[in-house]
């Protein structure tokens, strides 16, 4: 999908003929959808057990809405369909009913209460951060973050590596353009990861989708998130609190490690700091 | 009765005229056809920066505007329509109508409601002149959360007396919607048999002044923050960065159903008439307003689920804001109740009302979804909340807006507007409402953050038709303004009653209306 949308670029700022315009517009979302699959349309699975359960819950609410919503707008498009003037029908006179007034009141309330239940759980276990194996403090500043390994005292900051040239479309734009950065957080995977995050300035979010992970940094305060990830692989992020001009331009790049790379490369990490 | 009143009228029909009338008039109906001309005027701007978003947004990569400018655009986009269009919108509906629909002759208090409409042009000369100011206007967004707010330039203290002064016009708008409320209506018009849009307009106006004062507290906490060594929201001198958002949104979430109940009440209004049918559930349709009134003071902090609150704190506001379901489902449910069995027909304002009632749904479902906490953690600050709060401020308050002005604009006026203008003006904007707000909720998902003036190229291809949706939108607009222009000028002439299903005391006075609206008051039985 990228390699099509690099492809599509020079095509939509040289377009200023309404006609491909309109076709474009009207092509590109199917095209995008055959290409990149459902997980453009909608919220990542993830690669955490919490992740899986908050995608989970995502759908089941999602499910119960459009249940509720054939119900209504079924019942409302019957109603346009049917009950019109010109068809000839008289309008009925009924305008109050109390049993069905509380029905429609129950009812909602039971749904309502179905889906508490699930989340209320799921909420409970994203809040417990005990037994976490190590700890990462995460500092946002403006625009970067800061990644200190609290447990073996070393730290960096990880900073946008697009280059200025392709956001000004001066270069071509690569593949991770705008969610790349020079030195990303590197995790072990299968290992309970306890982060502190403050922020040094204003206010920023750390926000990764696949770790279904997103918490306020605020100045002065720390608050407290933990993640557990399964599989090794890089999982993207970016700040997803206004935090000035370039809010849009501090992204988060994990790289999740199997626990013996993992230690290897803390390894070299304090080697490189004791010299 | 309405020969008395129109005889009534020329007695007491002096006044100036020119511009000197616009300025002095303390007439309700001058004063609701100039919040209804601000409000107008504020879209098209607030609007012009909506397009200036959404074509940096065009396409990935920085080609149009400085990131800072575009967050001004944000910032100001939001504070214009809210403040500008929506609250000034309905404040002018409600001048117009309570007087007309309740059987008074004006307002309770016609001099300060010159005085709360004449303050408000200068409040938003004043807010928009920041843009032009070193440091350029405000780019914190509107919910002005410090400490990024407080780097604003020489703005800041413009934009914070700027809401002053616009808190200052809602409280006297408020004021006056309830005096003239509770004081002047007709004999044998109890409170249980006022129309819809009068009861949400005084539960609206009991909200206002509740929370308009939290917010210019907080803004002026700020002030003084920035200029006078104060520590409210700074950490290093003791204070609290989040006390903020907690103040923001004690006013805010109450804020979101000032903006969205009149538009309940104008739906009540409009649906009976077109399917000749009486309103279904009146008294619950009260009882689901107060409820929501009610619940919308203990829900704030959803708005800020991810600030690190107390386990305990996240599972109230959850369970508090799912809790908003069950009047506003019984409201839908009612006006749904209300079109079976009717005898519809479709005309403009109906097909808004319908319009209203299933985009309105729509976000009102993302809304549900927004309150299960675990999953708002991936959608917070999203575009799927972008796409949430358009929904329900778009296609929902501004289309219930606009279906109430082609419901009346035949009663101010005295003539039709062009009837098949009306209709592709709904078609046009419906279509681009939703092709510009539906893709928000995918990219959002997929996780594009809000209020960034650049993005991954995996969200290109939603952005570009979402911006094609806007300037379809924003364009389908200039055909409303030229609607109403042509019905003010001339057209076919309407009856007193307009519409054949229409009921209540505004269609029993001839159109449009005496300048003294009922000189005799109407007895209602």
């Amino acid at each position: 999908m990228p390699e099509r949308i690099r492809r599509l670029l020079p095509n939509l700022k040289s377009i200023l003929n309404l006609r491909r315009l309109a076709t474009g517009a009207i092509l590109l979302p199917f095209a995008s959808t055959a290409l990149a699959g459902w997980d453009t349309l909608n919220m990542p699975v993830g690669v955490t057990e919490v992740s899986r359960i908050v995608y989970d819950l995502h759908m089941l609410i999602f499910w119960i809405c459009v249940a509720i919503g054939i119900v209504v707008f079924g019942a409302m498009f019957y109603s346009i369909l049917m009950h019109r003037k010109s068809r000839g029908v008289t309008a009925a006179t009924f305008h109050e009913s109390t049993t069905v007034e509380v029905i429609w009141t129950v009812i909602p309330f039971i749904i309502l209460v179905a889906m508490a239940v699930p989340a209320t759980a799921t909420l409970i276990k994203m809040e417990d951060s005990g037994q976490s194996e190590m700890t990462i403090k995460i500092t946002g500043y403006q625009w970067l973050w800061r990644y200190d390994y609290l447990d073996q005292d070393f730290g960096f900051y990880s900073f946008l590596s697009t280059s200025r040239d392709a956001i000004r479309d001066r270069a071509e734009k690569g593949e991770h353009y705008l969610l790349e950065v020079d030195r990303p957080l590197v995790v072990p995977t299968q290992t309970k990861i306890r982060m502190l995050i403050t922020a040094n300035d204003v206010l920023h979010a750390w926000w990764v989708p696949d770790l279904a992970l997103k918490r306020d940094a605020i100045p002065g305060f720390i608050n407290e998130l933990w993640t557990q990830i399964d599989d090794p692989g890089v999982y993207r992020g970016q700040c997803a609190e206004l935090c000035g001009r370039d809010h849009g331009f501090m992204p988060i790049e994990v790289h999740a490690v199997p626990p013996d790379e993992y230690r290897a490369w803390v390894e070299k990490q304090t080697v490189g700091a004791a010299e | 009765m309405s020969e008395i009143a129109a005889a009534h009228d020329d007695h007491h029909d002096h006044h100036p005229s020119g511009l000197w009338r616009w300025v002095t008039t303390t007439n309700h109906k001058d004063i609701g056809t100039l919040y209804l001309w601000l409000a107008m005027i504020m879209f098209f701007i607030g609007g012009a920066m909506a397009l200036v978003i959404r074509t940096e947004l065009f396409s990935p990569g920085l080609q149009f505007v400085d990131p800072q400018f575009f967050n001004s655009m944000t910032t100001l986009h939001a504070l214009v329509m809210i403040f500008g269009v929506v609250m000034p919108a309905f404040t002018g509906l409600a001048n117009w109508q309570i007087p007309l629909m309740v059987g008074a002759t004006d307002m309770a208090l016609p001099r300060l409601n010159n005085w709360s409409f004449w303050i408000l042009p200068f409040a938003f000369a004043m807010l928009l002149s920041t843009m032009f100011m070193e440091g350029g206007g405000p780019a914190g967004g509107w919910t002005l959360y410090p400490p990024l707010t407080l780097q604003t330039g020489n703005a800041l203290p413009f934009v914070i007396f700027s809401i002053h002064f616009m808190g200052m016009s809602s409280i006297m708008g408020a004021i006056n919607v309830i005096a003239t409320i509770i004081n002047m209506r007709a004999p044998g018009m109890h409170m249980m048999k006022m129309p819809l849009f009068v009861w949400t307009w005084l539960i609206t106006a009991f909200l206002l002044i509740a929370v308009m004062p939290v917010l210019a507290g907080g803004v002026t906490m700020l002030l003084t923050d920035k200029f006078f060594g104060t520590s409210f929201f700074n950490a290093a001198g003791g204070g609290d960065p989040v006390m903020f958002q907690h103040i923001f949104w004690f006013f805010g979430h109450p804020e979101v159903y000032i903006l969205i109940l009149p538009s309940f009440g104008v739906v009540s209004s409009i649906l009976p008439t077109f399917s000749r049918k009486p309103l279904f559930g009146y008294s619950s349709m009260v009882y689901a307003t107060a409820s929501i009134a009610f619940l919308s003071f203990v829900v704030w902090a959803h708005h800020m689920f991810t600030v690190g609150m107390p386990l305990a704190g996240e599972l109230f506001f959850m369970f508090a804001t799912m809790l908003i379901a069950v009047p506003t489902g019984v409201k839908v449910f009612n006006w749904v109740a209300t079109m079976w069995r009717g005898s519809m027909t479709f005309e403009t304002p109906m097909l808004f009302a319908i319009g209203f009632i299933i985009m309105f749904t729509i976000g009102g479902f993302s809304g549900l979804m927004l309150a299960i906490v675990p999953a708002d953690f991936q959608y917070h600050d999203s575009y799927f909340v972008v796409a949430h709060f358009h929904y329900v401020l778009v296609p929902g308050s501004i289309f219930a807006i606009m279906a109430a002005v082609y419901y009346w604009l035949p009663k101010w006026t005295g003539n039709h507007y062009p009837e098949r203008l009306g209709k592709w003006h709904f078609w046009l904007s419906t279509i681009f409402v939703n092709l510009t707000f539906f893709p928000m909720h995918f990219v959002g998902l997929a996780g594009m953050p809000r209020r960034i003036p650049d993005y991954a190229l995996q969200f290109a291809d939603y952005n570009m038709l979402a911006s094609v949706g806007a300037f379809g939108f924003g364009f389908a607009q200039l055909l409303f303004l030229y609607i109403v222009v042509v019905t003010i000028r001339g057209g076919e002439k309407a009856t007193d009653q307009v519409w054949e299903g229409a009921e209540g005391l505004e269609w029993t006075l001839p159109s449009p209306p005496p300048y003294h609206s009922f000189t005799t008051p109407p007895v209602v039985r």
